[in-house]
């Protein structure tokens, strides 16, 4: 008779690795709740899966913010809602910075700039902008075009990609029973709405959130398989930086630990996506992080700045990719 | 980073530097945020970060960059 396997990590082997389907709710559970000596060992197989489904190739991307601040919303992780006594102040980036800083993220071998702004959903200033200064890019660059602009209407996706945008960022956040302690201005089935417009375009949907927020490790694991039912081309990470003058501003950064079983649970959950590291993983994991959750199932980055905090330099991140034998995916893999 | 050892306000926090707060941890925040109060006066400044770097505008006092 059989014996049924019980460890957490030898089934993920079998069933993630083999197989390619990710760990269910239970399995994640388990995965985070692995003890310390056994989160190597998590990272390892992690790292086997992306190795296997996704391959070698690191995706890079810059990020930029056209419209920062001033945000109606009060996701309260974030520093530009108008709602909170937060020091960041409303600011437009103009068209010829716009394009300058998609310059210069193509110049770090990047194939993905996303085009971030502040806001619930796009209006008809912040439509025209956009399609200005996609146009404007793609006459003065070779990247690929993302953006990020809240919640949707049918009519802005389907001008979104007729402005040649590929791929459009609407995070999720957290888990559908979390959703309420974050934000209480929109709903998580809105933001789920507007993914659904978004696949149904034919752009590729990219889909994250925030670990480390005061979520329990249940949910923790309900968000990573909530994400595997959207089945995104594009999972960012990001880790919780506590911004003064916000809700969450107070909150402790996560546990390094608890942020890299984090990273091996998504990447278990989710074989077959790109796993991109985000916010918050050079406050919560240091210089070491990057390269664990490199060789722990991440298989992208941001490069240089976020919206309003600096990450590390473009170049440090580069240099270790090349120490790790980790190809930066070329453009033309994307298109 | 900026170097608040000359600067009046804190330009993480925007309180006075000689005052009864402490701002080690804004020192060290620093190192991964940009200003967002001048310096010399401590009024909140207008911040653009982009990929490569920020620009940070105070009304008053001009453009610090990084």
């Amino acid at each position: 008779m059989a014996t049924e396997n019980t460890d957490v990590l030898d089934r993920a082997r079998e069933q993630v690795l083999e197989r390619g389907i990710g760990l269910d709710e239970a399995g994640v559970l388990e995965i985070l709740r692995l003890p310390d000596e056994r989160v190597t060992e998590a990272l390892e197989l992690a790292h086997e899966v992306r190795m296997r489904w996704c391959g070698p190739e690191v995706e890079v991307e810059g990020i930029v913010s056209l419209k920062t601040g001033g945000c109606p919303e009060d996701c309260h992780f974030c520093s530009q809602s108008g709602l909170f006594s937060s020091p960041v102040r409303s600011v437009w980036l103009d068209i010829p910075s716009l394009v300058e800083a998609a310059k210069q993220t193509a110049a770090t071998g990047a194939s993905e700039f996303c085009i971030v702004a502040a806001v619930r959903g796009p209006d008809a200033k912040l439509m025209s902008q956009m399609r200005e200064g996609v146009k404007a890019i793609k006459e003065a660059v070779d990247i690929n075009v993302a953006a990020s602009l809240g919640m949707l209407s049918q009519e802005q996706v389907d001008e979104l990609v007729e402005m040649g945008v590929h791929r459009y960022n609407h995070n999720l956040e957290t888990c559908r029973t979390y959703f309420p302690n974050v934000v209480t201005t929109h709903s998580w089935e809105e933001r789920w709405g507007t993914l659904k417009m978004v696949r149904d375009s034919g752009m590729e949907v990219c889909c994250g959130g925030i670990i480390g927020m005061g979520e329990t490790l249940e949910q923790r694991a309900e968000f990573a398989v909530q994400l595997a039912e959207l089945d995104p081309h594009e999972v960012p990470l990001n880790f919780l930086n506590p911004r003064p003058g916000t809700p969450f501003g107070d909150q402790p950064t996560m546990d390094p630990k608890d942020a890299l079983r984090a990273i091996a649970a998504f990447r278990l959950a989710l074989p077959k996506t790109i796993l991109r590291y985000a916010g918050g993983r050079e406050i919560t994991l240091g210089d070491l992080g990057t390269r664990d959750g490199l060789l722990g199932g991440v298989n992208a980055v941001i490069v240089g700045n976020y919206l309003t905090t600096l990450g590390r330099p473009a170049s440090a991140d580069l240099q270790l990719l090349q120490e790790l034998k980790m190809p930066v995916k070329a453009l033309s893999a994307t298109l | 980073m900026t170097d608040p050892v000359s600067l009046a306000v804190c330009p993480r926090c925007g309180r006075p530097l000689d005052g009864p707060a402490a701002h080690d941890a804004c020192r060290a925040a620093l190192e991964l945020e940009p200003p967002r109060f001048c310096g010399d006066c401590g009024r909140r400044m207008k911040v653009q970060v982009v990929p490569t770097g920020w620009t940070a505008t105070c009304v008053e006092h001009g453009i610090q960059t990084s």
